[in-house]
């Protein structure tokens, strides 16, 4: 964007502590634009607290994070999601009374510029109803137009999380574990979903299932102890010895171990 | 581009919506027609002034999920603006014709919010409702503290006949006043409920759904909060600025914490979660504080006992209760619902007659000694000092709670049963599609 810079989103040695607790110790990262990056690691090892760190939800105790080499670490969340960022959440956080179809107009508003405008009829607003409709279509849950968010299927709530954080158009998307507590079949349905809405964006995923990470990622970011040990593509991650050692060997034998009691 | 499964096309116009406009213009216009007594007239105008009131209060409480314990502050201050208006027009010093001197009620009351709300909106959820009841208490602190401006235990009086009467119109005549606040009424109820179709107000409904998903879709809750809060004391100083022309005092107790409770109360009663229950809110508002306050001297225990089921039984309030029947009766099946609600009626009011008639006795015994133990309720004599009354009242009350306990019960059943009946039809009907 203005900078110019040839990352969408940068991170130089960001630090977190909570108290005395380290919990982010120094991570770098440096994502091009429109590439899909997953970022896996152990539980406790900071990734959702990252996430937390890039969209503003917390502030960073040191370090910088650039999106599209602007600094934006210190700003709101709204001041960064107003230059191109949105993020979705673990646990859906919805606009609970609201239908689907608001859910999504909501999540416009601000994007195609109407601000807090109170001497304008959302009815005329006819690019955020447009483009609310064809979100809606995107996520597949056009025929739940007018239901209320509280009352969806959680699959349903999962899809709703994904249309919200992409409607505004930002240019980096960041989700968080998005297939998190699907079936089997609907994580597949949902990793389609995901590379279908997301396609020319540049996307920064949180992800458990292997399957997942190594079908939808160009590049895999490994976060241990709030470090990111290795970033490359999956092949080369798979091969990383310290990743390896660190990670990926238990956790892929424990899911081959898994697949082999569950031949059985 | 469109799917052929989609159903909905945006409608431009909505007949129904005329339809709900129309009738409201109508029912205010002919109003002071069929109920003709002073009493009616006085009680229809306070009546319009509430319903703005309680509306404004609802643009926070329903639409923006901010519990406010201080927005008499905002009505009362409004008034107080409005009357020192009114009486500088009756000196001659501002020529300004009475019929706007509201609207300076309302940029008062917005003068006012736009700064006590900058403060108050900072926070959301219970700190909010903190700080409007300490911001409440300072202004009614103040109220004491500058008899100048509000006029110490005597208030500010003033004349609504004032300045160059237009088209013989002088407000002297109640009948004048009432279709001033009508009007009013009318343009501030539409103007408050086009505010929840603008982007503003739908994402006023955002923020009390769930504020920190707002803030990232690129909004300022605090903004929003604020700009709603404006609103609101906009309308609130209108409404405020109009009982000031109506009553011609304005007194301290119009930025009470009593005034506050009253708007809470009854924005409530009427229901917050559907736009028009404020109105039917306010509606009971005066009929209890006129009528109901005239009828019996228990008149807020009463309040209190009714306020106290709502909010266990039926937190959506009155409105939600006519919504949910309405919906039961667009699926056909209110018919076989209307024998409980009549036998839920009936035994209802054996519990008031039996309840009512011991609360009555032991006020008499309270507070009106020197009258003698005897007393009229429901137009049995009764003895309070006599033990047949109380056993005789108690034994209504005890018939009459374990009747209505049996019909609730049935109720509960039947109501559960349609309920599921019309969840299942849904389904049916989207399956269907």
């Amino acid at each position: 964007m203005s900078a110019g810079s040839e990352f969408a989103l940068e991170l130089r040695d960001v630090r977190k502590s909570f108290g005395k607790t380290e919990i982010i110790r120094g991570a770098s990262l440096q994502v091009r634009p429109g590439e899909r990056v997953a970022v896996i690691g152990p539980n406790g090892a900071g990734k959702s607290t990252l996430f937390n760190l890039v969209s503003g939800r917390f502030g960073s105790t040191s370090g910088d994070i650039l999106l599209a080499g602007r600094k934006i670490d210190g700003l709101k969340p709204y001041e960064i999601n107003r230059l191109g960022l949105a993020r979705s959440f673990q646990v859906s956080n919805l606009f609970t009374r609201l239908t689907v179809f608001e859910n999504l107009r909501c999540a416009v508003l601000w994007s195609l510029g109407y601000r807090y405008s109170f001497w304008k009829f959302l009815a005329d607003a006819r690019d955020a109803n447009d483009r609310a409709e064809e979100v809606m279509e995107m996520i597949k849950l056009h025929k739940r137009r007018d239901v209320q968010a509280m009352n969806l299927t959680y699959a349903e709530q999962r899809a709703l999380e994904i249309g919200i954080t992409i409607a505004g158009g930002a240019q980096v998307i960041l989700l968080d574990e998005p297939t998190a507590g699907m079936s089997k079949s609907e994580t597949a349905r949902f990793v389609n979903l995901i590379r279908e809405v997301t396609v020319g964006k540049t996307l920064l995923t949180v992800e458990h299932d292997m399957g997942v990470v190594f079908g939808l990622a160009d590049k895999i970011a490994v976060l241990v102890y709030g470090e990111v040990i290795a970033f490359d593509t999956p092949e080369r991650v798979r091969a990383n010895e310290r990743v390896q050692e660190a990670y990926l060997g238990s956790v892929l034998a424990e899911q081959q171990a898994q697949q082999a009691a569950g031949a059985h | 581009m469109h799917h052929p499964g989609k159903v909905y096309r945006f409608r431009p116009y909505n007949v129904g919506r005329w339809v709900v406009w129309g009738l409201y213009a109508i029912v205010m216009l002919v109003a002071p027609l069929l109920f003709t007594s002073s009493l009616s007239l006085t009680m229809l105008s306070q009546m319009g002034i509430a319903i703005i009131a309680c509306l404004a209060f609802n643009m926070l409480l329903g639409q923006g999920g901010m519990l406010s314990f201080g927005h008499a502050v905002y009505s009362g201050l409004g008034s107080f603006f409005a009357i020192h208006t009114l009486n500088m027009v009756s000196a001659g010093t501002l020529a300004l014709p009475v019929s706007l001197v509201p609207v300076v009620g309302g940029l008062a009351g917005m003068a006012v919010s736009i700064l006590l709300g900058y403060v108050t909106t900072k926070k959301a959820g219970t700190p909010f409702a903190m700080i409007t009841l300490g911001v409440g208490e300072l202004v009614w602190a103040m109220s004491l503290m500058f008899p100048g401006f509000f006029g110490g235990e005597g208030g500010i009086s003033g004349n609504r006949v004032a300045g160059e009467p237009f088209l013989g119109i002088t407000f002297g005549p109640q009948i004048q006043l009432y279709y001033l606040i009508a009007i009013y009424t009318f343009v501030c109820t539409a103007a408050m409920f086009a505010f929840t179709r603008t982007p503003l107000g739908r994402m006023l409904n955002a923020v009390r759904d769930n504020p920190e998903r707002v803030e990232f879709v690129g909004y300022n809750t605090q903004i929003v909060r604020y700009i709603a809060f404006i609103a609101s004391g906009f309308f609130m100083g209108i409404s405020g600025g109009l009982a000031a022309l109506n009553f011609e005092i304005v007194t301290a107790e119009v930025v009470s914490a009593v005034r506050s409770g009253a708007f809470l109360l009854f924005t409530f009663l009427g229901g917050a979660v559907f736009f028009f229950g404020p109105i039917i809110g306010a509606i009971l508002m005066v009929l209890a504080l006129v009528l109901l306050s005239e009828l019996t001297q228990a008149w807020l225990l009463y309040l209190g006992l009714v306020f106290t089921f709502m909010v266990m039984y039926a937190p959506g309030g009155i409105s939600s209760l006519i919504m949910m029947n309405l919906r039961v009766a667009a699926f056909g099946k209110l018919r076989p619902l209307l024998a409980s609600y009549l036998a839920l009626a009936g035994t209802g009011f054996v519990i008031l007659a039996g309840s009512g008639a011991m609360i009555e006795m032991l006020y008499h015994l309270q507070l009106n000694q020197a009258l003698g133990p005897e007393l009229k309720f429901m137009g049995a004599s009764l003895n309070a000092k006599d033990l047949d009354s109380w056993f005789g009242a108690a034994f209504v009350l005890a018939i009459g709670v374990a009747l209505f306990e049996m019909t609730r019960r049935q109720f509960v059943r039947e109501w559960g049963e349609t309920q599921e009946w019309i969840e299942k039809e849904i389904k049916r009907r989207e399956a269907a599609l």
